[in-house]
């Protein structure tokens, strides 16, 4: 065990503003005692790769509400594997109907969470999925 | 008996909960007695000043409100045809959505759009784009609204230009664009350019639609999308209100007579679930928006005082649990849209936490409104609620607060002001947090999610966009873009430019360059090169 906390990367893919739910998270993570880091929106799958790498994070949130996640997320997960940071643990939430839930899973998504979720089951789940990663 | 009186014999009580508030968090007071009702004067008489009764004296006895369902999915074709399903089943105007890509300002086939088209409305790129989503639709028949803002000025050039093709001329053209470019950096959060140059098109705007397209409205302030990322009512009307006066300091700053542009004026809230809240906040805002209008601006024409409104019932109240309650709760919150006295409405679908809503949803949205219209008797008589203690003492409670935050805002310079220090964003965003706070301790109560669960959820059915969608609208802009007369297209481009820097009206080259080839994102990339690109700074 580090005694570092664990380091989150809240992110916001694609072109869609809805930044409510990413924020509330991000506040209530920052609250439970991780170290969060926001990226603000409107980000490229390539700019929350660079944003992981260099903030060096544990895991990375992913918040989308415009239907593109079956393109985003892939794209996101695959940019990590090429960079070697395929142990990062993704997770995320949103407009994400019930079918695309089980096909994320496989792609390596570890955990989505839809509308109605309260903070507290994430802040839960989080510690009890995501360590501090021991390779820099 | 004075309410001290009362209150003094029948308290303290035993009452079911330690507190009782909106979901707002505003404190309801046990009862509301003669004495909460303001002078006379304060609630007037319908179509007249203050207008708090409504904009108009006969209200719905004259004319019902638009019933006007937001829809926009897929390609240009597949929302077409939703707009003529609408048409056929009673639905009085039409209100485009468009996908992300159009609304952020970039072509289907920009690598910014992947994934994204015709996801969360219709793409829209080229002019053919417009004509093939309005074709078989007589724009001098209908009135349309469009839901679009940093890019609407390219949107609008080609709705007008589609006009013209049908041989309608612009006087006769009707609708209303949302093109609020304010609250897009306080909640909606799409943008391009930084706020002083997206107030400036805006005005624009205004001052073009006032000479050229009189029927229509150049800009629906909106409060809905304040609302949606989290604020509280009273955040809503004074946010909402502020931006008003933002726009409409601009277009007197650039020599405008204000009763030139004020009577096209529009407003857009939110109508949530708490309903005397809702009813009040509707009837504050009319009487706000005429004191400001008459004392702050010296506006002199009737039009010009009075806040005519479109609302839409709150997406954020809906749960993805159990959808079919949702259809109650869009019937309360269609209800207190119409005693509030809105001009137009949009009912949610039950689907909508789902996905964009399936024929069989919207058509229940729809009903909900003709029922309410036609079998439940509430639009029989005029402002039925005027007079009730309870609304007249929210309605002053609401505007009495409203008015702290404009102060506050005129205290930091404006609006545009407050942006730049963040002061809406963080106040919206502390009371998202307070009510996600509150429902995750189960104070504030959603039903079928944080009480009253089911173990096993039944599934609906949703709808499905068309996955080659994407592949269709990028081919169709690339076979455009060679298509048109290369040197024209650039040379109107240039227009563009120019009037940028220059300080002209951007609308009529706009208007040039959308015929002669000139796509959405192309506009675009003239705003992002002349005025630089907004970045969002990720406050939390």
């Amino acid at each position: 065990m580090s005694e570092r906390t664990l380091r989150i990367l809240v992110a916001k893919p694609g072109l869609d503003g809805h930044d409510r739910g990413a924020k509330i998270i991000a506040r209530a993570l920052r609250d439970a005692g991780f170290e969060v880091i926001y990226t603000g929106l409107h980000q490229t799958p390539e700019m929350i790769v660079e944003s992981a790498l260099q903030e060096d994070v544990d895991a990375i949130g992913l918040s989308i509400l415009s239907g593109a996640h079956m393109t985003l997320f892939p794209a996101i997960l695959e940019r990590m594997k090429a960079r070697g940071l395929g142990e990062i643990v993704i997770f995320g939430g949103g407009i994400i109907p019930e079918e695309d839930i089980s096909k994320l899973a496989a792609l390596g998504v570890r955990g989505i969470f839809r509308p109605g979720a309260t903070t507290e089951v994430i802040v839960k789940w989080v510690r009890e999925n995501v360590h501090v990663r021991t390779s820099g | 008996m004075k309410k001290r009186e009362w209150l003094q014999k029948n308290y303290p009580a035993k009452e079911r909960l330690g507190r009782f508030s909106t979901v707002s968090d505003m404190e309801i007071e046990p009862i509301y007695m003669q004495d909460d009702l303001p002078p006379a004067d304060e609630i007037g008489e319908p179509g007249e000043y203050p207008f708090t009764r409504g904009p108009y004296p006969t209200m719905y006895r004259t004319r019902l409100w638009s019933m006007r369902q937001f829809a926009g999915f897929g390609g240009p074709e597949d929302t077409n045809h939703r707009f003529k399903y609408l048409l056929s089943h009673g639905q009085t105007g039409l209100s485009t959505a468009f996908d992300m890509p159009t609304l952020m300002g970039y072509d289907a086939d920009h690598p910014r759009s992947l994934g994204e088209v015709g996801r969360e409305g219709v793409s829209v790129s080229t002019l053919e784009d417009m004509e093939r989503l309005f074709d078989g639709i007589p724009l001098d028949h209908v009135t349309t609204s469009m839901t679009v803002n940093c890019s609407a000025s390219a949107i609008l050039a080609m709705y007008f230009a589609v006009a013209e093709k049908q041989g309608v001329p612009l006087e006769r053209v009707g609708g209303t664009i949302q093109n609020d470019m304010l609250k897009e950096f306080i909640a909606q959060r799409e943008w391009i350019s930084p706020p002083e140059p997206s107030v400036r098109i805006v005005a624009d705007m205004i001052e073009f639609t006032a000479k050229n397209a009189p029927r229509w409205h150049a800009v629906s302030i909106s409060g809905y999308h304040i609302r949606e990322a989290g604020s509280t009512a009273i955040q809503e009307l004074a946010f909402t209100l502020a931006d008003g006066i933002g726009y409409v300091d601009a277009c007197v700053k650039r020599g405008l007579d204000v009763d030139s542009f004020a009577p096209r004026l529009s407003f857009f809230f939110d109508v949530h679930n708490d309903f005397f809240e809702e009813v009040a906040k509707l009837r504050a805002a009319r009487r706000m928006w005429a004191k400001i209008m008459r004392e702050r601006f010296a506006a002199k024409k009737p039009e010009s005082l009075r806040l005519r409104m479109h609302a839409q019932t709150a997406g954020v109240s809906l749960t993805a649990q159990q959808p079919m309650n949702n259809v109650v709760r869009v019937t309360v919150q269609a209800l207190a849209a119409v005693l509030g006295g809105v001009q137009s409405l949009h009912t949610n679908s039950m689907d909508e936490t789902l996905a964009l809503p399936s024929e069989e949803a919207v058509m229940v949205a729809l009903r909900t409104q003709q029922i309410l219209a036609e079998e439940s008797g509430v639009t029989s008589t005029i402002d039925p609620l005027a007079g009730s203690y309870a609304v007249e003492a929210l309605t002053n409670k609401i505007e009495r607060e409203a008015w702290t935050y404009i102060e506050r805002i005129d205290a930091m310079g404006g609006i545009i002001k407050a942006i730049e220090q963040g002061f809406p964003q963080k106040e919206i965003s502390e009371a998202a947090y307070r009510f996600q706070r509150a429902f995750d301790r189960g104070d504030k109560v959603m039903v079928g999610v944080n009480k009253y669960q089911v173990p096993e959820e039944r599934p609906i059915p949703t709808l499905k966009i068309d996955p080659d969608t994407e592949r269709r609208q990028s081919e169709q802009v690339r076979a455009w873009k060679k298509a048109r007369n290369a040197s024209e297209a650039r040379e109107a481009t240039l227009r563009v430019r120019e009037a940028c820097t220059s300080g002209e009206n951007v609308m009529p080259p706009i208007l040039a360059a959308v015929k002669k080839g000139v796509t959405v994102g192309e506009i675009s990339d003239v705003f992002r090169e002349t005025f630089g690109e907004y970045r969002d700074p990720a406050w939390v």
